[in-house]
């Protein structure tokens, strides 16, 4: 896959399998659903302010869930919320993928034991891709989960069917 | 023929990049005008008076932070005085000096946000970008200090969990000499901006009056003009040995108590802070920060309403005991959730662009209303 990564001096032709045409392409622009919950949200809106820049990799905030490839579950996710997190997952066009960022989108976190309204863990709900441990993680382990994610796009293959 | 008109009902959130959080607005429309705003809330109640119950006073600490993630230094603050006060805890001299001076670091990094995400709310984006950079020096500070960048944990009762570190003195300095300019860079930048004026003055008008009535406290209250600040009111730990001034709303560019007050009314708080911990740095004195430090926390039989001055107003902990290691109940009193509550009175007759404006300016922390 490296010649797609490179530039050319002139015009000329690249012959690279489809796979890896599509998959360069989707993991180079995850538009991310700009969508916080709690305290999570503020690392990530740290990572995507200056001094970490989430923008280059691609990762471009957008408010509508039909516009975006990927959603990063930043923070405790409620019973009242969990429905409709689902509903926001499932308006989200094909392929989809998603960031479980923190303890509380991963298991609970904090609220495990006594959080009578707290769902322990997102992937009660809606499938995800990479978990992100930390409460909150620091915007260096956001940043490793989305290379995380770009690695595991990068071996989809469309013979089989996204899990 | 007259025209069939009817009223229009919006819902606003819980996802919208606007709404600070989950917060539901049901809007409701004649025309493009509002007529009512019925917020929602639910959305993060993380059971926080449930786990005050199970478990012991020092472990209530942590989830203090998790209410006002923007200043969990405060909520730290508050609920170990109030614990204090019950077992009758003098801590050092030096705690004392210690926590004011994170208090109003974290005070300013709590108004970076606010502020920053007020201009994104009203389309500056370059404002957050640089007040973001700004933030990240005082997180900074706070990683030294406690090895945390937003939830910390800091304070404990009778003492603190870290001594300061060697550098942490010189590097609050050279912040202080660094971000100083910075506040006139974000006046030029936002606050005198002619489309950032026209779009927060005269909105969201709130008479002195109606804020008295509806509770509302912080920066909120003193930009509709009163002076009324509870580390001057009602002074606890030590704030009555420094000197700074409260700045109120003076409507400069508008009516008295509007957006652009509640705005500016944070900025030049950004400056007295500043300022609190320049002079808590002079006076800082040397010592052991664990000696206060109780073995076990068991309060006797009894209850405390302790209130402090958080970044979004008034924050208080009532705490009752019964004299077991764990608290019988801790109710919270957030200001944000208070504040809240005036959302319907401001934007009345406003256009529906204007609940934008005057959400931002109302400064919530969704963790912090539903707790």
């Amino acid at each position: 896959m490296g010649l797609l990564d490179q530039e050319f001096l002139d015009s000329n032709i690249v012959i690279a399998k489809s796979d890896d045409l599509l998959n360069w392409a989707r993991l180079s622009s995850l538009w991310q659903l700009s969508f916080g919950l709690a305290c999570c949200a503020i690392e990530m809106m740290a990572t995507s302010a200056s001094n970490y820049d989430f923008d280059r990799f691609g990762v471009m905030p957008r408010p509508t869930p039909r516009q975006a490839d990927i959603i990063i579950i930043s923070g405790t996710v409620t019973l009242k919320m969990a429905i409709r997190i689902k509903r926001l997952y499932e308006q989200m066009p094909d392929p989809k993928y998603i960031i479980s960022m923190g303890s509380c989108a991963n298991c609970g976190g904090p609220y495990w034991e006594h959080g009578y309204h707290v769902l322990k863990g997102v992937d009660r709900v809606i499938p995800v891709d990479v978990y992100v441990p930390g409460c909150p993680p620091r915007p260096e382990a956001l940043l490793e989960g989305l290379l995380k994610l770009q690695e595991k796009i990068r071996h989809e293959t469309l013979r089989t069917k996204k899990a | 023929m007259a025209l069939k008109t009817e009223e229009l009902v919006l819902n606003m959130g819980p996802q919208h990049p606007s709404t600070h959080g989950v917060l539901r607005l049901e809007v409701q429309l004649e025309g493009e005008l509002v007529t009512k705003v019925t917020p929602h809330l639910g959305y993060l109640h993380r059971c926080f008076e449930k786990h005050a119950e199970a478990m012991t006073y020092p472990q209530v600490i942590p989830y203090t932070d998790r209410m006002d993630y923007l200043a969990s230094m405060y909520n730290n603050f508050g609920y170990v005085i109030g614990v204090e006060k019950m077992l009758g805890i003098q801590v050092p001299e030096r705690v004392e000096y210690i926590r004011i001076i994170m208090g109003e670091l974290q005070r300013i990094a709590s108004h970076m946000v606010a502020l920053g995400t007020y201009g994104l709310d009203i389309g500056a984006f370059t404002p957050f970008l640089y007040l973001f950079r700004d933030r990240e020096k005082i997180l900074t500070l706070f990683e030294i200090t406690c090895g945390a960048r937003l939830l910390y944990n800091y304070m404990w009762v009778g003492g603190l969990s870290h001594d300061l570190h060697p550098d942490f003195e010189r590097l609050t300095r050279e912040f202080i000499s660094y971000f100083r300019p910075n506040i006139d860079e974000l006046n030029n930048l936002l606050t005198y901006n002619k489309i950032f004026v026209e779009r927060t003055a005269n909105i969201g008008v709130l008479p002195k009056e109606t804020a008295i009535n509806y509770g509302i406290t912080g920066p909120n209250l003193r930009a509709s003009g009163l002076k009324y600040d509870l580390r001057r009111n009602d002074p606890y730990s030590i704030y009555d040995r420094f000197d700074f001034e409260i700045p109120v709303g003076e409507g400069l560019v508008g009516t008295v108590g509007d957006c652009w007050d509640r705005f500016y009314v944070r900025v030049l708080e950004m400056e007295q802070s500043l300022k609190i911990v320049e002079q808590a740095l002079n006076q800082l004195p040397e010592g052991d920060i664990n000696e206060a430090l109780p073995k076990r926390v068991k309060p006797p039989k009894g209850s405390i309403y302790q209130r402090v001055e958080n970044p979004k107003g008034e924050l208080g902990y009532f705490i009752i005991s019964d004299g077991t290691v764990n608290p019988f109940r801790v109710k919270v009193r957030a200001p944000s959730f208070v504040n809240l509550a005036i959302l319907n009175e401001l934007s009345k007759g406003h256009l529906v662009a204007d609940i934008i404006a005057i959400l931002g300016s109302l400064d919530i922390v969704l963790g912090e209303i539903d707790r």
